[in-house]
């Protein structure tokens, strides 16, 4: 498969679907998603298409989090980075558990850091953080200070 | 009628770089489910790197890792590189990729040296060991240290390697610690016990290892061929003859097969680097990035090693993502073990090459949370048993004593 091959197989399966398509480098695509849509494109790409599974990357924007699925298609050294925002306010997206096992932890990790819900996930058990951390706090939010002065706030208790 | 006996191994130890906790459920010998639990050492590395400058982050990531600690700083400067391909010094580049393919020398080494102890062949560990040293005082030389070295940085290394010491470098690696390597493959690959003891043993198929985006030797042992040095390459991978290694097996000897080839290759690698290595800076000395997002990864000795860098035009990441193999091959843990014995735990354990002070702390533990085996039982049994199935083979205590060093009762 070429990287022609395969952002031609993206836009044809998906269409109009895909919000906005970024071609960074020879090496780099970012493909924006609703979130809704996040699912059926990680799907094809790891089923269909065969990409590996690098990681996923969640990052505190102010007014949303951006989940990122970072895919890698070894043999011609792309990768393709499904991104999709979801609003604070809602912050619930699908799990990719039922497509690909790898995506086991990196869920649980982002689910406590970042305070993502992850819809279908079967196993949603502390990884990091200790068993009676507080639900509401998310050490990876950005209003989340490491600072010495408000670790009294930051306190589990 | 069985009785589920649940086994906890781990997890805490504040010397350990990677502290985990197992919990295998275990029916007499038989292991039947596992559940893994991280986090015990959590740093919050990632949080910490936002305050930090890009010169800082990379000193910052070394800290990751003891043993791999030029991996991170490594995929963290590709990763900014990567934001708007910043272009780094041909001899910079030769000298990373020197840097990376000791360490993975170092690694394997390392590795080796601990999966022979597991077994009961002491004098694997002690060899394995002692030709690390070598590689180790090659460090020193270079960089000034025997572990973080602090050679990377963005847009070149921070020293330089001396023309008139190459001799001495390749005399090192060519006359000690080659022929070293070359004896381990004899002495594993034709070993008629090892081979009984670790053929078949915690088999991770082809299919599940895709399934779990498995890394590395883990990945290459189960003929999952994945390796970023050839598939993207970075630094001077692209200019150096080599050949990625890959097994079909997916069993633990399979995996050991893996890393003594790598060992090899990566001394093959080193010595074209060294040959090769251009004139000219060895830094670009770069003062801004610009905004936008960076991915970079290196080939650790366990496999791919990813860092994202989202950069806003400051000098400090805005978002550092960092994942190290181990976060995908420990999952596949849960694949290996199911249906093995108490004995093979450590070994199928130590096979993905996470941190070895966990395994040195493991207990066995049934319901009323007695102590039943410590981690001395465990290493006893897992030795005991290469012992008898040394027997079972036909060979003389003596003979078995010469691999082993001492009898196993």
């Amino acid at each position: 498969m070429t990287r022609e091959g395969v952002v031609k197989s993206l836009k044809s399966e998906f269409g109009e679907k895909i919000k906005k398509f970024y071609d960074k480098s020879s090496r780099r695509i970012y493909v924006d998603v609703a979130r809704e849509d996040v699912i059926g494109m990680v799907r094809f790409i790891f089923k269909d298409l065969g990409a590996r599974f690098n990681i996923a990357t969640a990052v505190d924007n102010p007014d949303s989090i951006e989940m990122m699925y970072h895919f890698d298609f070894d043999r011609i050294g792309l990768i393709v980075t499904i991104r999709a925002y979801v609003p604070k306010d809602d912050c619930v997206i699908d799990s990719i558990l039922p497509i690909m096992k790898g995506a086991e932890w990196i869920e649980r990790e982002i689910h406590e850091l970042f305070g993502l819900e992850f819809k279908g996930h079967p196993n949603m058990k502390p990884l990091l953080l200790p068993d009676d951390w507080p639900a509401d706090k998310h050490p990876m939010r950005k209003k989340f200070k490491l600072s010495t002065e408000s670790d009294t706030n930051n306190q589990c208790s | 009628m069985s009785h589920k006996v649940t086994i906890p191994i781990g997890p805490y130890h504040p010397l350990q770089e990677e502290p985990e906790f197992y919990k295998l459920i275990v029916d007499g010998e038989k292991v039947l489910d596992v559940d893994v639990r991280i986090g015990w050492n959590h740093r919050g590395i990632e949080k910490l790197s936002e305050s930090k400058s890009f010169d800082q982050s990379a000193y910052l990531v070394e800290r990751i890792c003891g043993i791999c600690s030029t991996s991170h700083p490594f995929a963290f400067v590709n990763a900014v590189e990567d934001i708007d391909d910043i272009h780094v010094p041909e001899r910079a580049l030769y000298i990373r990729t020197i840097i990376g393919e000791l360490e993975r020398i170092h690694s394997h080494l390392l590795w080796l040296g601990l999966a022979g102890h597991f077994l009961g062949y002491n004098t694997v560990f002690m060899w394995a060991w002692r030709y690390r040293e070598p590689v180790l005082d090659m460090f020193e030389a270079i960089s000034g240290n025997r572990n973080n070295y602090a050679m990377m940085k963005v847009g070149g290394v921070r020293r330089d390697i001396d023309n008139t010491e190459i001799p001495r470098y390749k005399k090192i690696l060519n006359d000690e610690v080659l022929p070293a390597v070359e004896m381990f493959r004899g002495a594993v690959l034709d070993d008629p016990v090892l081979a009984a003891r670790l053929k078949g043993v915690g088999i991770l198929t082809r299919e599940d290892a895709i399934d779990y985006s498995a890394l590395g030797p883990t990945a290459r042992a189960s003929g999952y061929d994945v390796d970023i040095r050839r598939d993207e390459p970075y630094a001077a991978y692209g200019k150096v003859k080599w050949n990625v290694i890959t097994r079909k097996e997916g069993d633990v000897f399979a995996k050991a097969v893996v890393r003594i080839l790598e060992l090899i290759e990566s001394i093959k690698i080193v010595n074209q680097c060294l040959d090769d290595l251009p004139e000219g800076p060895i830094d670009e000395n770069v003062k801004q990035v610009s905004p936008g997002d960076g991915i970079g990864h290196h080939e650790a000795p366990r496999g791919e090693v990813i860092h994202i860098v989202r950069c806003d035009g400051t000098n400090r990441p805005v978002r550092h993502k960092v994942r190290a193999p181990t976060f995908m091959n420990f999952p596949t843990f849960k694949k290996t073990i199911v249906g093995q014995t108490i004995a093979d735990a450590t070994i199928i354990l130590a096979a993905i090459d996470p941190c070895y002070c966990c395994t040195e702390r493991l207990t066995v533990v049934n319901k009323k949370d007695k102590m039943v085996y410590d981690a001395h039982n465990l290493i006893h049994m897992s030795q005991h048993r290469t012992w008898d199935m040394g027997k079972s083979l036909g060979l003389s205590d003596s003979e078995l004593i010469k691999r082993m060093g001492k009898k196993i009762e």
